[in-house]
């Protein structure tokens, strides 16, 4: 296949971009030039991570792309990276959503240019080499470094909390992810090993794992998030600037589903089957009483960051159903979520820009004014909704028929939820799109410009890919996915 | 290969001790009989001379120390540490040279007074014997207390040091009684003879283990660790801010080695007795580190209960009293010393209207006049705060590890959840700095000789590069023996 280090060149093709703009001067004149070199090393990214799809072979369940490196000489820590069906598209989600966001803050970023693009960039490595990671280690030393530049880009480029929404989501994640540092010492010392790979052979005893799961579910579940760990999240999305709240929602909420799959599910199995009822407690109560709280709201950022939640619920209910339905929707519905919300913040983001309010009552009527913006938010709302067609049907159909194999109760919790999407997001819709511009400000508010087409439309069009073409990105997951189940089975039938 | 005629040299016994104590004789000297430009020549000397003592303790060997053995001993823990201290000492002289000269506190027995104090400190570290191990205490203290009131005229700077010595001279005399316990019940005040007599029994009688609980608080005041740490906000507080730097930086390396020997040589089979002492010291060290440091609005008050809670994270790895927890020990205290290093180097350097910079308010709008030297504060905060991937993390990383081998899981936790908390006022100077809307009433100055500057880039390529080749360090870790 390919002879030269393609996986690391991705990962850390962003922060060499990072480190030429940290050399460009800063003033008027030269910002632009910040973010040109900015958009085209992410660019650069996204057609190398291309190739990682393009080149990736379907046959084969385990990694690819492997890279390995002793690293640490007193333990067995390696820089050991690859990609399997479930990284795959992680990756591609982080490196398709950047340059967006690059382009989404072309003009509104005004303030500091160079700080705002290197800790895009910062991040963007970081997300990459997270999901790559195979060494838990390296593993961890990402899923940390995140925080870095999240909490930069919500503190300095935010609205007027940001403050309290940094220090919360710096805070409250970091307690989540120290005692995930614990149980990963507590892998290594048992196993000597900190391979995903090779820990993923079930080497706990019961009560260990009990005890692992939990330490692991503190860090998963906050950053997911589930209910009731979810609260940083409305804050964090409402206060960040458009770009981040993307991000956030893009990727940064994935990593809780990865990390539920490849180290709930992966390694500790048998302390799964313990916690499966509890995760689909919660899951519910997150479907339903987000769904609820949603349709409460007047702000439009926070109303998609508690569907978000809602979302979620279904991802998380998909993962513990351990079902190859139930996994592969759940990967279908992260997949989809994570263009979708993307999208519907662009979207916020494109009428925040023009008119620097999000209330759901300042807005009435943009179809007027803004037919094309009318109609890529329908397409995108209707994937948040699961319509038929779009990516987030695929996602929230597969789930169902999977939870039919668990409990009916699971069914009818996630169709509830499923309904109560379509309610609050098509009311949302009909408030600020539809009827007449009854708001003199928005007499001459103008239709989206090139800028945000090429940004949209690239999301519209991998929703409704995603919807007609499932297979294309369900095939490449299917053998690892089947792997965990199968480790999964044997563990819980001794 | 070393030719015969160094290696004469070498065999002179105890060669780097006697040449640091020689050559502070001549700094003296040198400093008393120069009429120009005293002060910045006998610093540049002591950099000089201590320089050479690291080339002496990285060649001297084992059988040097054969004679002295009942005073002091050699070991490769020891010899690490002693050139910890030594490159702190050479580090913090030269990033406060500039201060010094800045504030017009040109007296040339500053840098004297830290070389005796680095020869009380490596004595320290090697001592191994209660006597030599109190001379040594008193003579590294002694000019700390000189040190820290060096500043004469300034009543903050002379109450610091009256306090410093007050409080100091208390704990030396509950040092020196537990002292005279251990010493009247075991009969000897070699520590392998204790160790030896010791070992006969299986549990401590009430005489030693009042002995024992003397010698901690007095050694706890030195590192201070809570509850003996009230000294070090005031202390931090009053003494000029490069004194506070030297403070924060050396003294605190040989404590620590001093405190990891006393445990583990002589009262090595004794681990449940003193393990409980410092398993309480090390918790409400985290603890109130972390919880007393947030409401701070000075930055040396902030740095002062900061190092409480990283002496906290060390004593966790000695109470995992395993081969790990001296690695660990060894690693955090590097990244420590590489830490304080950096943050001094720059406060050192910053100046408000004029005035060097102490509250932490002043910081506002650094990062628009100074971007450089603001991203560098933000990157030791994170690494002070033990974010990945800086070089903080991987110090309470092996601290863990240390831990978790020894099965301390509560301890673990209750560490991760105070590294939580001190997260918050680590990135409360960040947000100081960056997040804050700048208020322009001062104009900030960042000047900084070319010296510091090579000190302060390379403590900065350390902590931001570690992760990239540990190896180094790591190895040298793992081979040091107590």
């Amino acid at each position: 296949m390919i002879d030269w280090p393609l996986l690391s060149v991705i990962i850390f093709l962003p922060l060499i971009g990072a480190l030429i703009i940290l050399f460009i001067k800063e003033d008027e004149l030269t910002s632009i030039n910040i973010k040109w070199a900015a958009l085209l090393t992410t660019l650069g990214t996204f057609i190398l991570s291309l190739i990682l799809w393009l080149q990736f072979d379907y046959s084969n369940p385990s990694y690819q792309y492997e890279e390995k490196f002793r690293w640490f000489d007193d333990f067995n820590f390696f820089y050991h990276v690859g990609v399997d069906g479930i990284s795959l598209f992680m990756i591609l989600l982080s490196t398709f959503l950047t340059p967006l966001c690059i382009l989404a803050s072309w003009n509104n970023i005004k303030k500091r240019v160079k700080e705002y693009m290197l800790s895009f960039l910062f991040l963007e490595t970081v997300m990459i080499g997270m999901f790559a990671s195979i060494d838990i280690l390296l593993f961890y030393i990402f899923f940390e470094a995140v925080l870095i530049p999240m909490y930069l880009i919500i503190g300095i480029w935010g609205g007027n909390r940001r403050i309290y929404a940094s220090f919360k989501f710096f805070l409250y994640t970091l307690l989540g992810s120290v005692l995930m540092l614990i149980a990963i010492i507590v892998m290594y010392r048992n196993t000597s090993s900190m391979s995903i790979e090779f820990l993923q052979g079930n080497y706990f005893s019961y009560n260990t794992q009990l005890f692992l799961w939990l330490a692991f579910f503190a860090s998963f579940a906050v950053k997911i998030p589930m209910w009731p760990f979810h609260t940083w999240l409305p804050d964090a999305h409402v206060e960040a600037p458009t770009a981040g709240s993307v991000i956030l929602a893009g990727v940064l909420l994935k990593m809780g589903g990865y990390g539920f799959i490849r180290f709930s599910l992966g390694m500790l199995p048998e302390a799964t089957e313990f916690f499966i009822p509890l995760i689909m407690t919660l899951s519910i109560v997150a479907i339903v009483y987000t769904s609820l709280v949603a349709l409460a709201q007047t702000d439009i950022k926070k109303l998609i960051a508690y569907s978000s939640v809602a979302h979620m619920g279904i991802v998380t209910i998909g993962i513990f159903l351990v079902n190859q339905q139930g996994l592969e929707g759940a990967m279908m519905q992260m997949i989809s979520h994570g263009l979708v919300s993307a999208a519907l913040f662009l979207c916020v983001g494109v009428i925040y820009d023009r008119m620097h309010t999000r209330e759901i009552e300042f807005y009435g009527g943009l179809v007027q004014r803004m037919p094309l913006y009318a109609t890529v938010f329908m397409i995108f709302m209707l994937g948040s909704v699961g319509l038929p067609g779009t990516s987030g049907f695929i996602g929230e159909f597969l789930v169902i028929i999977g939870a039919f194999k668990f409990s009916s109760y699971v069914v009818i919790g996630a169709a509830f939820g499923i309904i109560l999407s379509a309610v609050y997001m098509l009311y949302l819709y009909k408030r600020i799109i539809f009827g007449n511009i009854t708001n003199n400000k928005l007499a001459d508010i103008l239709d989206i410009n090139t800028r945000e087409k090429i940004i949209l439309i690239p999301l519209a069009i991998s929703v409704i890919l995603l919807g007609i073409f499932p297979n294309l990105f369900l095939d490449p997951m299917r053998l690892s996915l089947e792997i965990i189940i199968t480790n999964y089975e044997i563990a819980n039938a001794k | 290969m070393k030719s015969p005629m160094l290696n004469n040299i070498y065999n002179i016994f105890f060669i780097p001790e006697i040449f640091l104590a020689c050559s502070s004789f001549v700094c003296l000297l040198f400093g008393l009989f120069l009429k120009k430009n005293a002060f910045r020549q006998t610093s540049n000397l002591a950099v000089f001379v201590l320089l050479l003592t690291i080339l002496l303790v990285y060649y001297d060997s084992e059988s040097n120390f054969a004679n002295y053995k009942s005073l002091f001993s050699h070991s490769s823990f020891i010899n690490f540490f002693k050139i910890l201290v030594l490159l702190g000492s050479i580090a913090s002289i030269i990033i406060s040279k500039d201060y010094f000269l800045g504030i017009k506190l040109k007296n040339f027995e500053i840098p004297i007074l830290f070389l005796f104090s680095t020869l009380g400190m490596m004595l320290m570290i090697a001592s191994n014997n209660l006597m030599s191990m109190y001379l040594a205490i008193e003579l590294q203290s002694l000019s700390l207390y000189v040190a820290a009131a060096i500043k004469r005229d300034s009543i903050s700077s002379a109450e610091s040091g009256v306090k410093y010595f007050i409080l100091g001279a208390l704990s030396s005399g509950i040092l020196l009684y537990g002292f005279s316990l251990i010493y009247g019940f075991t009969g000897s005040m070699n520590f392998d003879d204790i160790s030896f007599y010791l070992s006969k029994y299986d549990n401590l009688n009430l005489g030693l283990i009042f002995g024992l609980v003397f010698v901690m608080v007095g050694l706890a005041f030195k590192v201070s660790a809570v509850p003996f740490h009230m000294w070090t906000p005031d202390v931090y507080e009053g003494a000029p801010n490069s004194i506070t730097g030297f403070f924060a930086i050396v003294p605190k390396i040989a404590a620590v080695a001093l405190i990891y020997r006393f445990c583990l040589v002589p009262f090595e089979n004794f681990y449940l007795e003193w393990s409980q002492i410092i398993l309480f010291l090390s918790i409400a060290s985290m603890f109130l580190g972390a919880i007393a440091a947030i409401a701070q609005s000075n930055i040396k008050r902030l740095l002062a209960y900061s190092s409480i809670g990283h002496i906290g994270y060390i004593l966790i790895a000695l109470v995992a009293a395993n081969d790990y927890g001296i690695k660990a020990a060894s690693i955090y205290m590097f990244s420590y010393m590489i830490m304080n290093v950096a943050i001094f180097g720059i406060l050192l350097s910053l100046k408000v209207n004029n005035e060097y910079l102490i509250n932490i308010s002043d910081f506002k709008g650094l990062s628009k006049s100074n971007p450089i030297v603001s991203l560098s504060i933000s990157i030791i905060m994170l690494s002070m705060a033990g974010i990945p991937p800086f070089i903080g993390f991987f110090g309470k990383f092996y601290v863990f590890i240390a831990a978790i081998e020894q099965e301390l899981y509560v301890l673990s936790v209750l560490g991760v959840l105070a590294s939580v908390i001190s997260a918050f006022y680590y990135l409360r100077i960040i947000k100081i700095m960056y997040f804050d809307e700048s208020i322009s009433e001062g104009t900030i100055n960042f000047k900084i000789s070319f010296q510091s500057k090579i000190i302060l880039s390379l403590s900065l390529f350390l902590i931001i590069c570690f992760i990239f080749y540990p190896s180094i360090l790591i190895n040298i870790s793992a081979s040091l023996t107590i």
